[in-house]
């Protein structure tokens, strides 16, 4: 099992590097000038045509696109991200400020949904083709259908203004946190009940339930413990993906609720191409892709013993 | 006395093919400590039958008739209710042993769970318990074992821990469906061998659901012809082989030895589709006129109309 996770952790190097790489390439060949467009944003004017040079050379920009790569690969070996070419700070310093709002985030709307999906679905099993399942089915269509930008205009509309019960826009207290976990959390508890409650149906049909229910077991530990242990791979996938994804940053609902996430600053980032905190930004984020998946597939062989990773059984 | 009761049995499952109707009027009884062994060919109904003794049926399935355990309509009790019964009075074994043992949880620990809920004991106790039945059915070394999932257990071994599992309820009556049927041939005759010692340590009594004649009549003193849906004839075993009556239970001995010389021809009929009158008469080698127009009555443990004429 540590050998596994080392492996993992090898192989992941080159997903996390190569990752960096492909998005440096992309930026590369979007027509425009990052010189220029960061100028002409600092100085809310055309800058001319000194300035830009100065500011490419400064930076190592007049270089190849491959001496470019190679100088950003010795700094990354030192432990270094760069600088942003737009605000002057450290990349990492920039990533560090703006993520523990994207975790907290990430996490809450995940936990929400997680909360909220699991016992719903596992409830519409039990009672499918009843009115629950009926009105579950319609409400996860309904949550998998709308758009987060429309849910956060209503949930504001609702809670912010009608009710005044939340502040519409934020960061720092539990209840600014409500409304964009709530919107977030929504499409995904939407994903997870429709999996959880189709995962579970298609267990109750094993010859193994059977077993359960002959033993004389009551519907609960036939459900919640026979039926729901063998349903936690599916979950557990879908929950790590909708995880990585989150904390790779929500540009819109940051957008909407004024949240000092990682996605509105990303974004920005890509419209100037300041490429340093590009590259930085998804090199970090694709080691917490990597991380997620290694943790769901740890997840795996600690649930199901018919998984065992490296050596034999 | 009697401990199982089944008057009237008739089940109906509706299936996307059309309704299959598993069971036609079954009767039967299984006295304190008898074995009754129910035979047949598969998909004649035989585990339907079962599985409506445990209540286990799909929930669309057409039920009418009655099942007595001493006394009692187990259709007129309570889910809760039947499920103490499935916890105290009957259990069950399966085909196909390792599909029935949950994948994600350690054998012991399900024996154990059987014992738990059956005694309402400490999980110390009641793994003392699985462990001890664990040695009761044979399974070697375990202590190792209790901690293995069903995935590193043979079929032959899955079986003796569902059988452990079994036994850890004491049940009244014990219902083995084909318990060996998955199983390699060396392997079949001691868990037949095991199940027939444990009934009577345990003072049992056993409803044995088998295709395997031979199995059957060294293990039951009662034994049931089963053929699509219909009960055919029953009686105590040395009956039935001395002198059988219904020309598919002579078909059936003929598999077995030369004495009955004609062997069943042609394939049973789909239970969706029942033929008219005696559902044996398409294949029957004394099949009459009436045969194919009038359903015989079961007389004196027999449904033919040749016996009926007598």
């Amino acid at each position: 099992m540590i050998k596994f996770i080392l492996y993992r952790l090898f192989i992941s190097l080159f997903v996390i590097v190569g990752a960096s790489i492909i998005s440096f390439a992309l930026i590369s060949i979007v027509p425009g000038n990052s010189a220029e467009s960061i100028l002409s944003a600092e100085l809310a004017n055309d800058p001319k045509l000194e300035e830009v040079r100065f500011f490419m050379e400064k930076h190592g920009l007049h270089n190849t696109f491959l001496i470019q790569l190679s100088q950003w690969l010795k700094m990354l070996l030192k432990c270094n991200l760069g600088t942003s070419l737009r605000t002057g700070e450290s990349v990492l310093i920039e990533f560090c400020s703006r993520f523990p709002a994207t975790l907290e985030l990430a996490v809450s709307s995940t936990l929400l949904a997680v909360i909220a999906a699991l016992p719903l679905g596992i409830l519409s099993a039990v009672k499918h083709n009843s009115l629950i399942d009926h009105i579950s089915r319609i409400v996860s269509l309904w949550g998998v259908s709308m758009p987060n930008f429309w849910l956060a205009l209503l949930l504001i509309w609702i809670f912010g203004v009608v009710l005044g019960l939340l502040p519409t826009y934020g960061y720092g207290e539990i209840k600014h946190l409500v409304l964009p976990a709530v919107t977030l959390g929504t499409g995904m508890s939407a994903i997870l009940m429709r999996l959880q409650r189709a995962s579970i149906l298609e267990v109750l049909n094993k010859n193994y339930i059977r077993t359960a229910r002959a033993k004389g077991l009551n519907e609960w530990s036939v459900i919640g413990k026979h039926a729901f242990k063998n349903t936690l791979i599916p979950v557990a996938t879908t929950i790590g993906t909708q995880l990585a994804h989150l904390l790779s940053g929500v540009v819109i609902v940051e957008q909407i609720f004024a949240w000092p996430g990682i996605g509105h600053f990303l974004v920005d980032s890509i419209n100037t191409k300041d490429f340093p905190v590009i590259q930085g930004f998804v090199l970090i984020i694709a080691f917490f892709y990597v991380c997620i998946n290694l943790a769901v597939d740890i997840f795996y062989a600690l649930f199901d013993p018919r998984i065992r990773y490296g050596g034999r059984n | 006395m009697t401990l199982l009761n089944i008057v009237d049995l008739n089940i109906s499952l509706p299936t996307t093919s059309g309704i299959v109707t598993a069971s036609n009027g079954i009767s039967l009884e299984i006295g304190q400590g008898e074995t009754h062994c129910l035979i047949g060919e598969s998909g004649c109904g035989k585990t339907i039958v079962a599985l409506a003794i445990m209540r286990l049926l799909p929930v669309n399935a057409k039920i009418s008739g009655k099942i007595f355990l001493n006394g009692v309509n187990l259709f007129s009790l309570s889910n809760k209710e039947m499920r103490q019964i499935r916890r105290e009075q009957i259990a069950m074994i399966f085909e196909q042993p390792q599909s029935c043992l949950n994948p994600v949880f350690s054998v012991g620990s399900q024996i154990a769970e059987a014992v738990k809920i059956r005694d309402k004991c400490s999980a110390k106790a009641s793994k003392e318990k699985a462990l001890e039945l664990m040695r009761n059915v044979q399974i070697p070394d375990s202590h190792k074992r209790y901690h293995h999932y069903p995935h590193e257990y043979s079929g032959g071994m899955a079986q003796r821990a569902m059988i452990a599992m079994a036994m850890a309820l004491r049940p009244a009556l014990l219902i083995a469906d084909e318990p060996t049927t998955s199983l390699d041939v060396t392997i079949q005759a001691q868990i037949m061998e095991l199940i027939k010692d444990l009934v009577v340590q345990f003072n049992t009594s056993l409803f044995l659901i088998t295709h395997d004649l031979e199995a059957a009549f060294s293990m039951c003193g009662h034994v049931s012809i089963m053929y699509a849906g219909f009960i055919m004839e029953k009686g105590t075993v040395e009956n039935i082989i001395k002198s059988p009556k219904h020309p598919y239970t002579k078909a059936l001995l003929s598999t077995i030895s030369s004495e009955y010389s004609s062997p069943v021809r042609g394939m049973p009929p789909e239970l969706t589709k029942l033929p008219a009158g005696c559902v044996f008469h398409p294949r029957c080698s004394n099949a009459m006129p009436v045969c194919s127009k009038i359903d015989p009555q079961m007389e004196k443990g027999v449904r033919c109309h040749l016996t009926m004429k007598i």
